[in-house]
């Protein structure tokens, strides 16, 4: 880890003049990625501005008939709500399902979502759920939100503060993970929103993504089987050591069909 | 009434207070005034020309004390690291044994091979300076793993080793094999890869190095796994100073696995530096440090054939193994793959013909050496995979065909083609609690259970058998041992009947403050915290060989035993002159010395304290004092051996394998405290599961960066994949050479458990006509196997 300055503020605001004064300035969130990136040496910024001492950026609340969660709600917390149980299960158990308890206890939803890995869950959240991400000076539309690998829609120091999801008909996540790091090596999110149903895909490509064959064939009939038919073509799918891009071509139709069948 | 912590108890780990509160002391919690810290600049390159390196800039940089290279070491006379065992190929041609320097010097060979050492006040500045040593590389090809080094044309690891060939070695007799393949009724035949490991011990390596400008002596604390075995290798070969000169001190170690046995050359360095700089050099790795440069584990690809008769008798064993070496020899890596591996081969069974040939290889890949089992699991995979196939194939019962081809217990002592002698073993009995115990005639019924449910069901053996307690001295020697395996031991009373007990075995996870302390208790009845355990430190105990090879108890327990012989003897005659008796008619009952047929008793404390206030003894006769050493050269290896029953279930959508059950029957002679036996079960079958399921060392074949450098890409086991096991010991079988009829258990887990998983994958998979599957099974190997087997998905 190279030297920098710590900043705690206690307002977004305090923060965002803070992001103004300095060379290379970097928001820490639950440090998840970012201390283990600063450790291996790999990025060197000058302060580190941590969100954690901010009151606009927790709590989880329910809003306009779905859920606003904070941006610096750490995942055990969303995992843990009786609120977030209630009103959009599938999310806390999403949440539950993030790497394992120390990094639930730590990692928040501003950080996972604005360091946009492909492998990360909440992105099909952010999708499927008809999210709004809303900064310290705009709102995102969830589906504009992820924009390629490791990118976001953010501009240069813009602060998430807060995502705003709906609440679905149903909905439910399957996630199928990497046996090393416990991310997805693919998570398939079903929502059901009246007619609409959204089927958002992560892992398997470079950002998340929605299936629309899949999304057409439930549309039309919302069973396990009506994904029969459908699939998601292996080409430009992210292939590794863990997984090659055809097992995961795979693993998108099992991991909807669970999802489906989740969704009772 | 019996000790309640004595032999057989389930004495809880006296050990484990410190370690779970915080208060061991690591070697990294060790800090002394004026320390420096030390970091090394790696290779980025598997294989390059080292055509330069300017420190200039690096030296400038804020708190930097030294930037020292290879040729500070060769100006200073440092040598290359040496290798304790000596192998020679067939035609009789010693191993080659290129120089290996704790520091590079023309010429690096594998990715993380140290370049440099930067010394400086705090481990940030050693960080920041090593960033600016500037090192010109001429990059070239690499050879990276075994079979591609050993293609024509191949890029050479060392420009004098022909072909990457260290040795080209066998064992046994390939004429009796042919003659016996000739007759066979049925050949099985198997190909098979052992994968490479890193071993991840919770501690990274770390070390400081310390010299008294005052006395000249050097001291080395380090994560060593045998200190005494450090301070000869460091002391004699690298370094040249003298044992008297030269302190090793080995403190709590957090696990070794192995991987702690052999003399790194960061040891060297900071020993070797910390002279030169004038204060202590402390180094400690970092986790992406350890992957890259602790010697990793296994690494075989082997070919073999088991001849049979009609009956399934089994008739001969051809094997065939290319096991990678890395770029350099490690300490004790020539050994592994040849006399801890193919002496191994006959397993439980009585092949009366068996031939292995072993090529080791050199690869521009970090070092392969010992790794828990060490040469054992590989010979252990091989065997019970083939045996699975050969029952596969003629239809017989596996269970069945190990049994008709067991060497029968009353074939004990049994002369194995390859050079081993089992000296106790009774083979069919470990299947016969095992069988009931898993349920192996309900089998079917379960895996139509599973089936209902949409999953594969399968059912797996191991019956292995291991040579632990290594070794005797002569038979090492004359195996190419460059050292004798024995090991020594004090036993010294203090005045007021308080027991130090200096052990040459280290713990670094095996409990030994507990088991040892248990051996005192229970021969002279002192109260189990009344006995202290010191180990891992060569100016307090006589000698040590360390611990590895399930030894400690076998040969360490065996040293405490013929120490506490002697403090026996001469607490006798201490007895003797305090009541007035005839020595001959002290006899020892329940810790106390009688006179036989009176009631005149004494116990070791008031002997003790005798001893130490010898107001009136016949001096001539009797010296003061009650403090024995002995040294305990073991007659044999000894033989655990046990039945190892996996059973798994699969799901066929995403290939992900569960293991549902496993069951462990050990035999490891005498236990002296079950619950630690039974955790060192737990852990051995943790890591063997995590092999078959979970663990692969992958380095890019071209370039030969490691891809699995950490724990995003490299798959430990935990606790959420493995099931409650089922552990069952019995002790009919005690070892026959040593005095307290034990065997070792540190590394029975992982020598069985791998092989009974993939058995028990294999056979959930047999339904599709799968008939083997290289480790590890991963969710895509599984599925793709699968695939490759059903031809609708196939064509999809
Ligand atoms: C072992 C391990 C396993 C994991 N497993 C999973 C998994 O299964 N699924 C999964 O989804 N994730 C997983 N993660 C990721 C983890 O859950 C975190 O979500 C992730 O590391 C980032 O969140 P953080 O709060 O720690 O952010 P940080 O690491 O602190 O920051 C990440 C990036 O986001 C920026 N940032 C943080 N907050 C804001 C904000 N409010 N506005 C703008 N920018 C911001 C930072 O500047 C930084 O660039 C895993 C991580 C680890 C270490």
């Amino acid at each position: 880890m190279y030297a920098f300055t710590y900043h705690r503020p206690k307002s977004v605001a305090d923060a965002v003049a803070l992001l103004g004064q300095f060379e290379d300035p970097k928001l820490l969130g639950g440090g998840q990625t970012l201390l283990p990136t600063l450790k291996q040496r790999l990025a060197r910024p000058s302060d580190l501005i941590d969100l954690g001492q901010i009151p606009e950026l927790q709590g989880i609340r329910e809003e306009a008939g779905g859920l606003t969660v904070g941006a610096f709600t750490r995942h055990a917390e969303v995992a843990h709500s009786e609120t977030v149980r209630r009103v959009i299960p599938a999310l806390a158990s999403l949440a539950e399902g993030i790497g394992d308890r120390q990094v639930r206890n730590m990692g928040t939803l501003g950080g996972s979502i604005c360091n946009a890995d492909p492998s990360a869950d909440y992105p099909a959240a952010i999708v499927a759920l008809k999210a709004t991400v809303r900064t310290d000076r705009r709102e995102i539309a969830g589906d504009d939100f992820f924009t390629g690998m490791f990118e976001t829609a953010l501009e240069p120091g813009e602060i998430v503060t807060a995502v705003h999801f709906q609440k679905p008909d149903k909905a439910a996540y399957a996630k199928f993970r990497n046996p090393a790091s416990r991310y997805a090596i693919v998570g398939v999110f079903v929502a059901v929103f009246g007619s609409e149903v959204r089927v958002a895909v992560t892992g398997a490509g470079p950002s998340v993504f929605r299936a629309d064959d899949m999304e057409a064939a439930l549309a039309q009939d919302f069973r396990a089987d009506a994904l029969n038919g459908a699939s998601v073509s292996a080409a430009g799918l992210n292939a590794d050591i863990h997984a090659s891009a055809d097992y995961r071509a795979h693993l998108v139709r099992v991991m909807a069909r669970r999802a489906v069948e989740a969704c009772g | 009434m019996a000790n309640p912590n004595g032999i057989g108890a389930s004495v809880r780990r006296r050990e484990d207070a410190r370690f779970l509160t915080g208060r061991g002391t690591y070697t990294d919690d060790i800090n002394r005034p004026g320390q420096t810290h030390a970091v090394f600049v790696r290779s980025p390159y598997a294989h390059a020309r080292i055509t330069g390196i300017d420190a200039a800039e690096a030296m400038q940089a804020p708190g930097v004390i030294a930037v020292l290279t290879g040729a500070d070491m060769e100006a200073d006379k440092v040598g290359s690291l040496p290798c304790g065992w000596q192998i020679h190929s067939k035609d009789g041609s010693p191993m080659k044994e290129p120089p290996h320097f704790p520091i590079a010097r023309d010429r690096t060979r594998y990715v993380g091979d140290a370049i440099a050492v930067v010394i400086a006040e705090t481990r940030e500045q050693a960080k920041d300076a090593a960033e600016l040593v500037m090192v010109d590389y001429e990059e070239l090809p690499a050879a990276v793993t075994s079979l591609k080094a050993l293609e024509g044309g191949a890029p050479l690891v060392h420009d004098d080793v022909g072909g990457n060939v260290c040795f080209d070695w066998h064992l046994g007799d390939a004429a009796a094999v042919d003659a016996a393949f000739a007759q066979a009724a049925h050949v099985a035949k198997l190909d098979l890869v052992n994968q490479r490991l890193v071993p991840n011990a919770m501690e990274p390596r770390a070390a400081l190095g310390e010299y008294d400008r005052a006395t000249g002596e050097h001291t080395l604390t380090t994560t060593s796994q045998n200190p005494h075995v450090i301070r000869l290798l460091m002391g004699a070969f690298v370094l040249g100073i003298p044992e008297h000169k030269l302190r090793v001190v080995a403190p709590d170690v957090g696990g070794g696995f192995g991987s702690k046995i052999f003399h790194y050359g960061e040891e060297a360095v900071v020993t070797w530096a910390a002279k030169k700089v004038g204060r202590p050099v402390k180094w400690t790795a970092e986790r992406s440090e350890s992957f890259l440069t602790d010697a990793h584990g296994r690494d075989h690809v082997s070919h073999a054939e088991l001849a049979m008769d009609r009956d399934g008798n089994f008739l001969a064993l051809r094997v065939s193994t290319i096991a990678n070496m890395g770029a350099y020899l490690s300490t004790f890596a020539p050994s592994i793959p040849t006399y801890l591996y193919a002496t191994l081969l006959a397993g439980q069974y009585k092949t009366p013909a068996i031939y292995a040939e072993v090529k080791a290889v050199f690869t521009n890949t970090v070092p392969v050496d010992a790794y828990r089992g060490a040469g054992r699991p590989e010979a252990c995979y091989l065997i019970e995979r083939l045996v699975e196939v050969a029952a596969a194939e003629t239809g017989i019962d596996k269970a069945e065909l190990r049994r008709r081809n067991f060497v029968p217990a009353s074939a004990m002592p049994y002369q194995t083609p390859v050079a081993l002698q089992y000296d106790t073993g009774d083979f069919a009995k470990n299947l016969d609690i095992a069988l009931p115990l898993v349920d192996y005639d309900g089998f079917a019924a379960r895996r139509g259970e599973s089936a209902r449910r949409g999953k594969l069901r399968g059912i797996g053996f191991a019956t292995y058998i291991e040579a632990c307690g290594i070794a005797p001295s002569n038979v090492a020697g004359a195996l190419g041992a460059r050292a004798g395996l024995y090991e020594s031991a004090e036993v010294r009373f203090h005045p007021t009947g308080s027991v130090t007990v200096f052990t040459g075995s280290h713990s670094h996870g095996q409990g030994h403050e507990t088991t040892f302390a248990q051996l005192v208790s229970e021969r002279f009845g002192v109260p189990i915290e009344n006995v202290e355990i010191v180990h891992g430190d060569t100016s307090k105990i006589p000698f040590g060989m360390g611990t590895y090879g399930s030894r400690s108890l076998a040969v360490g327990g065996s040293a405490i035993v013929k120490a506490m012989d002697k403090v026996e003897r001469k607490a006798k005659k201490i007895a003797a002159h305090m009541l007035e008796a005839a020595e001959a008619d002290i006899e020892v009952k329940d810790g106390r010395f009688v006179v036989a047929g009176t009631d005149k008793a004494l116990t070791i404390g008031d002997i003790a304290l005798q001893a130490y206030v010898p107001h009136n003894f016949p001096l001539d006769e009797l010296e003061p004092g009650l403090d024995e050493q002995a040294f305990y050269d073991p007659k044999n290896f000894t033989y655990p051996n046990g039945c190892h029953v996996c059973e798994v279930e699969i799901d066929p959508d995403t290939g992900v394998v569960q293991v549902v059950s496993f069951a462990a029957v050990d035999d490891f002679g005498r236990v002296i405290n079950p619950l630690i036996v039974e955790g060192q079960v737990h852990g051995g079958l943790v890591q063997g599961i995590g092999q078959a399921l979970y663990e692969n060392c992958v380095y890019d074949e071209d370039s030969g960066q490691l891809i699995t450098g950490s724990y995003m890409d490299y798959c430990m086991p935990r606790a959420d994949d493995v099931p409650s096991f089922t552990v069952r010991y019995h002790e009919d079988q005690p070892c026959t050479h040593n005095p307290l009829g034990v065997k070792g258990c540190g590394e029975a887990g992982t020598i069985g458990a791998s092989a009974a998983v993939m058995n028990a994958v294999v056979h959930a998979l047999s339904e599709y006509g799968v008939t083997h599957l290289d480790m590890p099974a991963t969710p895509e190997r599984v599925w793709q196997a699968i695939r490759r087997h059903t031809p609708a998905q196939a064509a999809e």
